[in-house]
């Protein structure tokens, strides 16, 4: 009831935007209803993920006259309405605040509400047409707020890049549920699940929803849109789509591999493991590359959906070998991970909104010294980078953790792919993981340590209370969410109970502050110890050491080696600190090439040092694609200028090609 | 409750035992290079004058600068309880196994690397550019001889592994010997020594930790360099605990074990120490893009100790 | 127990050959690749002798020996000489870069573990590994042929490609003409070396032809 009466509250919240955006007012009461109503869908998940078993679901006599629209909300569901309305939620707040400064409000705020409508009607669907229809609606309003800065040159060709991959994933999608719901046409999931599709079937089904939900949630390389529209909305719309919208799309994909798809194979888990390490690492290496702070942390998002596809694959295979426990386990890691990046990836495009709105630059090299004028935006995102570098005790080592565990029984696995493909996977997992850290370092360290490198740095401010709090609350989640891991994770494995038959604890070995999945021999890790520990001999150094030592302290200049340089530019930036990164990976990835064009002797002219880099996925896929399609084009064009006797030739071929398939059926 | 005893035994061991370590590599480095050099004990005096000093600190820094070599030292010391050195009994052996070891020293490399660019000089974001492109190579190199460990031993536990290993059930695996190489190549990296890096340098162009902690003087110096002395420790002892950990004390182990293991831990440390030592003086420093070649070479040594075992496990 | 141990220990030599072929792939100095090889080779002898010893055929002895005096120490010293008498250019001339190289090294490795294993599922333990192991050292060594440039690297792959086989003719129990066919190789190492030093001489100065270096004396206008 709850959850019906929110989601029914978004679209009017939609249309009073509508109605009454002139007045300035209107926008911060819209975002503080989609607050409510955000909070409302969040609690009524948490009901429904910690009450009764057994789902709750309900059918209305609307969509197409003959047609019922079907909801109902599993454990799963409920688990991802908590990871959608909690950022969503805090999102609004911040927005609140946030777009009372946007230029462009009255186009975001009235689509806002229908984002967030369309995106929790795809969690509650339970048939192929409100799915579909709510997926739409998710995509669309996303797609508007994309476009809503048009001025510029680059979101435009953003927001048509994002909408041809958008109308790409829906393309793929129909024909898979259309598939599955088979020749009799029932639409519903529940008929799906009985449904036993074996053969092509089964794997056209897979592929196509790999396919759609994929481009979706910035599988390589599906991923091109993703780096361009994500930094293109404004940032609450942009942490939405970053942190949730993927989430979205990756419910999806567990929805129908997990839940309605009976049997998949395990080579489709292998083939997923793979592409989710091959997208981690080049993600990873791109946003390593970047200076956008929006553009770096979307690339970040590409990353950590490749950890969350390696950790589903990993299920799919444990599952298809019989090994429901691991399974299960896997399936529970990818799910954290879930949660996890949700959250941090909330607060980092959150922290970097506020960012902007202070210093109205996204180019890190343009900012530096940040943490001291802006200490709560600071230190907010500083721990959110702690934990998209997956250290401890937060919540983004905690998910990464698991998944390595359960990666490493994946040799136990029967098949020789496997045995010689998972520490393969294992090694590109953590060479992520490690490039991770560097990419955070290399963006905090830039745009938040040493000396403002602009005006706008040195003059920024931080911004509004409430924009500070919603910060915060992120990043205590960040940081709860990492030392109680085995609450979570008990929490998770009610939500996989059903996916994958089995009932389990990680933590039934030793108790609870301990997380042991297999057993306490195979490996354990306690975040509620460590951090006991570790402060407690944080707190012995700190004492020890102004007790025994002097607490003397003097300010000065920097020392530098001697070198007293008083201009900041002769800080590091974004592009020398990952040029290391660049001659190592970046020659053979992304071909890039530095030149140095000195003067000539006597001219004072500044030399110069530039880098060309190219993306190998856009000019080496898409560009080409995108030639053949024009080639195409070309050709059929040549159609529209032909003599009737052509067209009448035309005609009778097709009628002479659908009869000999008439023939043809009636043969077999 | 012994186990409690034993955990506090081990955190006081550590941070005393460290500076003894480095001094005396320093010590035997002079030696072998013709000098007479300072005594083993040096550090323990350096470590006191620098607490008495007054730090200075650059008007530029914001609080992760004066934050950093605290939360560097604890973490490194943190995970350096954690590792079995002459008992596995100790309390805070399940609380990480090899994979949170890992992380718990990125904790520390992190807050270096953040305080190197904090004061905002070139050289803060030399030495930490360079520091990140090394552990960005390494730390997989690390998480891959734990994996190879783990599929030998069943465990990614510490203490696990050495009640594996002293079972004898293992015979001589070349995959032990190839993690063993592979851990040895992370271990040089982390602790920035040749060739790698080098720790005595400050000559601009070759620096990368000093080049990071160039900035800090007084108790955050003194803090930096201890996380750097219990850091090199920690890694002996990892080596001595997942590779020779012969006469450790198990569990149930009564006064007279412990002493043994306690013994033994000494001599490990000393052999190592030394060897260490001999290492650095027999090898030239390398070029910076060269660490990539060394660095993805001990990241393929990794991942071919995990491809060997499937040699030997087919028996 | 003694059982375990021999087989353990052979298990330890050939990976240190292996490794040594790896090793080769990494190095970027030409002295470093032939002293990278000589420990090859030593590596090699031992893996002869220790089979030897373990088979009770004495004839191994005498690949141990060839492999050692011929391969650990005559061909790298005069590989030696001759570079530094041709003064060859002393760094490695990689046709694919190091890193690469080693990846594709390390994927070799596997694909032969992959390949042999579930074929000799019935031999004795010690030959399969072997063969995985032997198979892999001829994998690099004809990688190392493809991906760098310079001639006396060139040789250096090709005797780590003969190691390879040598080690796989070794370990096989009962393999008939090992010495004879060891004997064959070094001959035919020899004969390349040779052949490089012509070549090195020829592409010096272009020709044998001595009349050619009149020109260098200034009498021909």
């Amino acid at each position: 009831m709850l959850i019906a009466s929110a989601l029914l509250s978004l679209p009017l919240l939609s249309l009073f935007v509508i109605a009454f955006g002139r007045w300035g007012r209107a926008h911060s009461v819209a975002y503080a209803g989609c607050f409510v109503a955000a909070v409302s869908l969040f609690s009524g998940g948490l009901e429904h993920l910690g009450g009764v078993w057994g789902a709750p679901s309900l059918v209305l006599p609307i969509g197409l006259p003959w047609l019922k629209a079907h909801f109902r909300i599993d454990n799963l569901s409920a688990l991802f309405l908590l990871v959608v309305n909690f950022s969503a939620a805090v999102a609004s707040a911040f927005a609140i605040g946030y777009s009372a400064h946007l230029p462009e409000r009255r186009r975001v705020t009235p689509f806002y509400p229908l984002f967030l409508f369309g995106m929790n009607t795809v969690l509650v669907a339970d048939d192929a047409f409100v799915f579909l229809v709510a997926w739409e609606f998710m995509s669309l309003a996303s797609w508007l707020m994309v476009l809503a800065d048009h001025q510029k040159a680059e979101n435009r060709r953003a927001a048509g890049i994002y909408l041809i991959m958008a109308v790409f994933g829906t393309f793929c999608l129909l024909p898979a549920l259309g598939l599955m719901a088979g020749p009799g046409g029932d639409y519903t999931f529940a008929a799906m699940r009985l449904r036993d599709m074996g053969g092509v079937v089964g794997f056209l089904v897979v592929l196509l929803t790999v396919l759609g939900t994929g481009s979706k949630a910035g599988l390589m390389p599906l991923h091109v849109w993703l780096p361009l529209a994500h930094p293109a909305a404004p940032s609450h719309v942009s942490a939405l789509m970053s942190g949730v919208m993927t989430k979205v799309a990756l419910y999806g994909l567990i929805r129908v591999l997990f839940d309605l798809h009976g049997e998949v194979g395990w080579q489709w888990g292998a083939a997923l493991m793979v592409v989710g390490g091959v997208t981690a690492v080049m993600g990873v290496l791109y946003a390593v590359m970047q200076d956008d702070l929006k553009t770096l942390l979307a690339y970040s998002t590409v990353e950590n959906v490749g950890v969350v596809v390696i950790g589903l694959g990993l299920a799919l295979a444990f599952k298809a070998d019989g090994e429901n426990l691991l399974a299960a386990l896997a399936l529970v890691a990818g799910l954290y991970h879930i949660v996890n990046h949700s959250v941090f990836k909330t607060l980092l495009f959150l922290g970097a909104g506020a960012v902007i709105s202070a210093t109205g630059r996204r180019s890190i090299s343009a900012l530096g010294g940040l943490l001291n004028r802006m200490p709560w935006t600071g230190a907010a995102f500083l721990v959110a980078a702690a934990s998209a570098s997956a250290l401890p005790p937060l919540n983004g080592f905690v998910s990464e953790w698991l998944i390595l565990q359960t990666l490493f029984k994946g040799p136990g696995l029967p098949h020789w792919a496997m045995k010689f493909g998972v520490p393969v996977v294992g090694a590109l997992l953590a060479l992520a993981a490690a490039l991770a850290a560097t990419c955070f370092v290399r963006a905090y360290g830039v745009a938040f340590l040493g000396r403002p490198r602009s005006d706008a740095a040195r003059e920024a401010g931080d911004v509004s209370f409430g924009m500070r709090m919603s910060l915060v609350v992120l990043a205590v989640a960040c940081v709860v969410l990492g030392v109680i891991p085995v609450t979570v994770t008990d929490a998770l494995s009610h939500v996989v109970q059903p996916l994958t038959g089995v009932s389990f604890a990680v933590s039934a070995d030793l108790g609870w502050p301990w997380l042991s999945p297999v057993s306490s021999h195979r490996g354990s890790y306690s975040g509620t110890l460590l951090v006991m520990v570790g402060l407690a001999l944080f707190g012995v150094v700190v004492v020890l050491v102004h007790r025994f030592g002097t607490e003397a302290l003097r300010r000065s200049d920097a020392w530098d080696c001697g070198h007293r340089e008083d201009i900041p530019q002769t800080q590091y930036t974004g592009p020398s600190f990952s040029q290391p990164l660049r001659r190592v990976f970046g020659g053979t990835v992304f071909r890039a090439r530095e030149s140095v064009q000195m003067p000539p002797p006597g001219d004072d002219s500044p030399a110069r040092h530039s880098v060309s880099m190219i993306d190998p996925v856009w000019d080496g896929l898409y560009a080409r694609l995108g030639l053949a399609v024009e080639w195409v084009a070309d050709q059929v064009n040549r159609l529209q200028f032909l003599t009737v006797r052509g067209y009448l030739l035309m005609m009778f071929c097709t009628l002479v090609f659908m009869l000999l398939v008439v023939a043809m059926r009636q043969q077999s | 409750m012994t186990a409690v005893l034993w955990q506090m035994v081990q955190v006081v061991l550590v941070v005393a035992l460290a500076p003894l370590v480095t001094g005396w590599v320093r010590w035997v480095k002079a030696r072998l290079n013709g000098r007479r050099g300072a005594s083993p004990w040096q550090p323990y005096r350096d470590f006191y004058r620098l607490l008495q000093k007054e730090a200075v600190v650059a008007h530029s820094a914001s609080w992760v600068f004066r934050a950093a070599p605290y939360i560097t030292f604890a973490s490194v010391w943190l995970a350096a309880c954690i590792i079995p050195t002459f008992t596995t009994n100790i309390f805070l052996a399940p609380a990480a196994d090899l994979i949170a070891l890992v992380a718990l020293l990125a904790i520390g490399r992190f807050w270096t690397a953040l305080a190197g660019m904090d004061v905002g000089t070139a050289f803060g974001g030399l030495g930490a550019s360079r520091e990140m492109m090394i552990a960005s190579l390494a730390e997989p190199a690390m998480l891959m001889v734990s994996f190879s460990l783990s599929l030998v031993s069943g465990t990614t536990q510490p203490a696990q592994i050495v009640a594996f290993v002293l079972t004898g059930e293992i015979g001589i695996e070349v995959s032990l010997g190839l993690a063993l190489a592979a851990l040895f190549m992370v271990a040089i990296a982390e602790n920035g020594r040749i060739p790698i890096d080098n720790p005595a340098t400050h000559l601009e162009l070759t620096m990368v930790h000093e080049a990071m902690v160039l900035e800090y003087s007084g108790r955050h110096l003194a803090m930096v360099e201890a996380a750097q002395m219990v850091r090199l420790t920690l890694f002996m002892a990892l080596i001595a605990c997942l590779f020779a950990p012969w006469g450790m004390a198990m569990p149930g182990a009564g006064p007279v074990g412990v002493t043994v293991g306690m013994l033994a831990f000494l001599a490990k440390m000393f052999i190592l120490a030394t060897a260490l030592a001999w290492f650095e003086t027999a090898i030239a420093k390398m070029r910076v893009f060269r660490y990539a070649d060394f660095l993805g070479g001990a990241l393929l040594l990794g991942l071919l100790a995990t491809i060997f075992l499937y040699v030997s496990e087919a028996v | 127990m003694a059982q375990q141990f021999s087989y353990d220990l052979a298990h330890l030599i050939g990976a240190t050959v292996l490794m040594a072929g790896m090793g080769l792939l990494y190095q970027r100095r030409l002295f470093a690749v032939l002293n990278t090889f000589a420990f090859q080779a030593v590596a090699l002898a031992a893996a002869a002798a220790w089979q030897a010893h373990v088979q009770h055929a004495p004839h191994l002895y005498a690949t141990a020996a060839i492999a050692l005096i011929f391969k650990a120490i005559a061909v790298p010293l005069a590989l030696h000489w001759l570079v530094e008498r041709l003064g060859i250019h002393r760094t490695v001339e990689t046709a694919l870069s190091i890193g690469w190289t080693m990846i594709v090294g390390v994927a070799l490795v596997a694909l032969s573990i992959m390949l042999v294993l579930p074929v000799t599922a019935k031999a004795a333990a010690l030959t399969r590994e072997s063969l995985s192991i032997a198979m892999s050292v001829v994998l690099l060594g004809m990688l190392m042929m493809i991906t760098r440039r310079n001639a006396v690297t060139q040789v250096v792959g090709f005797m780590a490609l003969e190691n390879g086989l040598i080690l796989a003719a070794v370990s096989a129990k009962g393999m008939p003409l090992v010495v004879e066919i060891s004997i064959a190789f070094s001959v035919l190492v020899a004969m390349t070396v040779f052949g490089i030093f012509f070549f090195r001489i020829r592409e010096r100065f272009d020709t044998l032809d001595l009349n050619y270096l009149e020109t260098y004396r200034g009498d021909r206008q």
